[in-house]
């Protein structure tokens, strides 16, 4: 565990900076007035029931002193505060635009080029970026701690933030504001690149990936994307329940509906619940599945049923 | 002071009358006091019990003690318990009712009735909040939309409960503001005043101003549901940030609502065991007014990542770090007041000082909230937890505990085990550091709030907060378990055991009904401890 996270783009140091200097001034007054406590609490102890003590009922000079010298140390952080914010509002001219989708209890990225990728936000090292981001149900908070960055998402109205990524590697994306009940799950990641890789997943990933992942056998292709989609969020694979039902043992097996009546779960009823997930709820879970829709073809939802039915 | 030697009725301690209906009828500003005392409480000890379920869930990353949607229940429960039926009417209703006739020379409030109807009114929002659980809410106890229009849990009931509590927060407030302006005894001019009434009077400007805005609110939340009229639901054609922008009108007043009677009570406690005048006495009266007011205009801190507009995150930025000047003003006249002095560290002086200490940290951690930049960082990390807490805890209910023992002895005639108290302070003291410490650098970490499971990172801070979270556990059960028995066991208390020169410690432990046999007529402030100089004599 360190102290803070890493400074993983161009803003984060400044806002760090802003953090140290409060940090450094909240110590002096700490210790100023953890020290004087208990100094008087010692120096000053009652000795004897007839301690006699001084009439002293105040000080214009100190009242003067103490208001006066916090006001300016607080307005100097303000200052500084706001002119780090000011950085963080205002984007660049050239940033790379991206649009970022939050949904019960997912991320959906689409890029410039007609590429959507799902929990996974791809940028180039040193590059700025633009998030245009808007929520398809209730608020969510894009966070990416590294960054030092956070914007809450809203039906209805576009909100944005930006970074330049400076450091190659790969950063937690958490949601920040309350959204039910995976909210603790809707994490993601930012994978910075650097330029060669990030031209080489711009143009060439998609097939690659494809040509790579038609080699596995659908169980594994299953399996990838079991992690890779955002399904091991809210389904387990050992039988532990966590925002809807575990997938171990669920093939082949009865299941029972909110309204009472009972389905096999074959492969048109995952598929189903893959694709129109409040059709048919699982009794004692809620409907807030969100569905793929679009974003699992029919091939990954063949392999997914095909890993689920490894889960014995 | 006040002088009552001769003797015209008999002697009736206010405790004397036996059954319910001698309780749930009483218009006795002290009985009723009893009455919220023992119903916060309550609600202090459950809402207390769902944290350290939460705190169990923590221990690990994963989650293997409650579902999340469970685990989403027990905050909102924790949250709403806490602050709507707990620390909002909290110190203001209780000690505040029994304290503030004691204090001016009056025998009642102003008007008595109504102060029970004010109770009642308490009752009623409970009754409506238990029938919720039946279904209880996952939406946190800030109700925010559009999810509090759409999760199909029992949304409506909760918030009309609080809806309702609303009412008496409103009458309470109401009586003290003319009870403090009507009932002062001949001679007890604003400026010889008790501090705790300057608080008080603070506090119950913010409860008449604020509360009809969260009232309203919760109304117009309740209808958008119940109704599908679109206030708050972009769908229907609301605004979400509207529902932000209401709720902090009245929920960061709510905050001085809470803390502003906390600081009254220690500032009472430290003059009478350091023997010396309060320090400043006016700076602190109305540096009590000053944060009432401005904490009017600092809502929308709460708010930096919203999606408000830059300029309106600044403008509340500047407010945010006015409102610390008079916070600050008043921690350094109530440690000037200790030099000097002759220091008792009777448990309620530890806890004051106790106080001091957590409140200043709470204080200066909010300066890193204030601050824009810092703000989008840790915003609704667990530093905000850490920091909250910091203000309600290490703030509020250290002032309600100091408050606590220090009129016990008037308020029930009776002394508790001091050795035992004090050994429950130093646990509390511990217990709260632990679990709330480790939460600042979880949340500069980055470790959101309100997560049922969370990254392994986190686990090792998240897990020292647990065990933190049983020590403290443990303190309250010894404090607790210590004062009840003292109303059993305990010696019987003299009239005034810290020789106070307030004016409810001049009258027998526990009072009379009537308060004062005679109303005093007063001639010096409250706090004239210490030996004057000639010049001043």
């Amino acid at each position: 565990m360190t102290w803070i996270p890493e400074v993983a783009s161009n803003l984060a140091s400044k806002v760090d900076g802003v953090l140290w200097v409060i940090t450094l001034l909240s110590l002096v007054f700490f210790v100023l007035i953890t020290v004087l406590l208990v100094f008087f609490a010692i120096k000053y102890r009652r000795r004897s029931e007839n301690d006699e003590t001084p009439y002293i009922t105040g000080s214009e000079p100190l009242e003067i002193i103490w208001t006066v010298i916090p006001s300016v140390l607080l307005i100097l952080i303000f200052i500084y505060g706001f002119v780090v914010f000011k950085d963080m509002k205002s984007p660049p001219k050239d940033a790379v635009e991206i649009t970022v989708t939050g949904k019960q209890w997912l991320w959906t990225f689409d890029y410039y080029n007609g590429k959507k990728t799902l929990n996974e936000l791809y940028v180039q090292q040193n590059r700025p970026v633009r998030l245009v981001m808007k929520a398809d149900d209730v608020l969510h908070s894009f966070f990416v701690p590294a960054f030092r960055m956070k914007q809450d998402l809203l039906p209805g109205r576009y909100t944005q933030l930006w970074f330049t990524p400076t450091k190659i590697g790969t950063f937690d994306i958490f949601c920040a504001e309350y959204c039910g009940t995976g909210h603790s799950v809707m994490r993601g990641k930012v994978i910075v690149m650097s330029p060669e890789a990030y031209n080489i997943w711009e143009k060439g990933a998609e097939a690659e990936e494809g040509g790579a992942v038609a080699s596995l056998p659908a169980a594994e292709l299953g399996e990838k994307i079991y992690k890779e989609k955002g399904c091991n969020a809210c389904h387990s694979v050992d039988g532990s329940i966590l925002v809807g039902p575990s997938f171990k043992g669920l093939f082949g097996h009865d299941v029972e509906l909110q309204d009472g009546s009972t389905v096999t779960a074959d492969e048109n009823y995952i598929s189903q619940s893959i694709l129109e997930p409040q059709s048919q709820v699982v009794k004692g879970f809620q409907p807030v599945m969100p569905s793929f829709k679009g974003i699992l073809s029919d091939d990954d939802i063949t392999a997914v049923i095909a890993y689920i039915k490894t889960l014995k | 002071m006040a002088n009552h030697t001769i003797a015209h009725n008999v002697y009736v301690p206010f405790l004397e009358k036996k059954g319910i209906l001698s309780w749930l009828l009483t218009t006795d500003h002290k009985r009723i006091g009893i009455m919220y005392l023992v119903s916060i409480s309550f609600f202090f000890v459950v809402a207390g019990i769902l944290a350290l379920l939460m705190r169990l869930e923590l221990l690990t990353p994963a989650s293997d003690i409650v579902s999340p949607h469970t685990y989403n229940v027990l905050f909102t429960l924790h949250g709403s318990l806490m602050v709507f039926f707990f620390i909002v009417p909290g110190l203001a209703a209780s000690f505040g009712n029994f304290l503030i006739p004691l204090m001016i020379g009056a025998p009642d409030v102003a008007f008595p009735k109504l102060n029970l109807g004010s109770y009642w009114i308490y009752l009623l929002g409970t009754l409506i909040m238990l029938i919720a659980l039946s279904k209880p809410a996952d939406t946190g106890w800030t109700f925010y939309t559009p999810y509090s229009t759409t999760t199909d849990t029992d949304v409506v009931l909760l918030t009309f409960g609080v809806f309702v509590l609303g009412f008496s927060s409103i009458l309470t407030g109401m009586n003290f503001i003319v009870t403090i302006h009507k009932m002062r005894a001949p001679g007890m001019t604003w400026h010889r005043l008790p501090l705790f009434i300057w608080a008080s009077y603070a506090t119950s400007i913010l409860q008449l101003l604020a509360t009809p805005v969260v009232g309203i609110t919760l109304l117009l939340l309740i209808t958008e549901r119940t109704f599908g009229v679109g206030f708050f639901d972009p769908a229907k054609g609301g605004d979400p940030i509207l529902f932000q922008n209401f709720f902090w009108f009245y929920s960061h007043p709510a905050v001085y609502i809470m803390i502003i009677p906390a600081m009254g009570v220690i500032s009472e406690i430290i003059p009478v065991f350091a023997r010396k005048p309060i320090f400043g006495y006016k700076a602190i009266a109305y540096s009590s007014l000053g944060i009432a007011f401005i904490s009017f205009l600092v809502w929308a801190h709460h708010m930096f990542t919203s999606g408000i507009s830059s300029l309106a995150a600044t403008i509340f930025s500047f407010l945010t770090f006015l409102v610390a000047i008079p916070t600050a003003i008043k921690v350094f006249n109530w440690v000037a007041t200790l030099y000097k002095g002759s220091i008792q560290l009777h448990s309620s002086m530890l806890y004051s000082l106790g106080f001091i200490f957590l409140f200043t940290i709470g204080g200066l951690t909010g300066l890193f909230l204030g601050a824009l930049a810092a703000d989008i960082h840790l915003h609704d990390t667990y530093f905000v937890v850490a920091h909250m807490h910091y203000v309600m805890i290490g703030g509020t209910v250290m002032g309600f505990l100091g408050a606590l023992h220090f009129w016990y002895p008037k308020w029930f005639g009776k002394m508790f085990n001091e050795t035992v108290a004090k050994i429950a302070w130093f646990l509390i003291f511990i217990g709260f550091n632990v679990t709330f410490f480790p939460q600042f650098f979880l949340g500069v970490e980055g470790m959101p709030r309100r997560y049922a499971t969370y990254p392994p990172q986190f686990e090792s801070l998240m897990s020292l907060s647990t065990y933190g979270s049983w020590i403290l556990a443990i303190g309250m059960f010894v404090m607790a378990a210590n004062l009840l028995v003292g109303l059993f066991r305990g010696e019987k208390a003299p009239q005034n055991p810290y020789n106070s020169l307030s004016l409810e410690w001049q009258v027998p432990s526990p009072p009379p009904h009537e308060n004062f046999e005679e109303i005093p007529h007063v001639t010096d402030w409250t706090y004239g401890y210490g030996k004057k100089k000639e010049s001043e004599a």
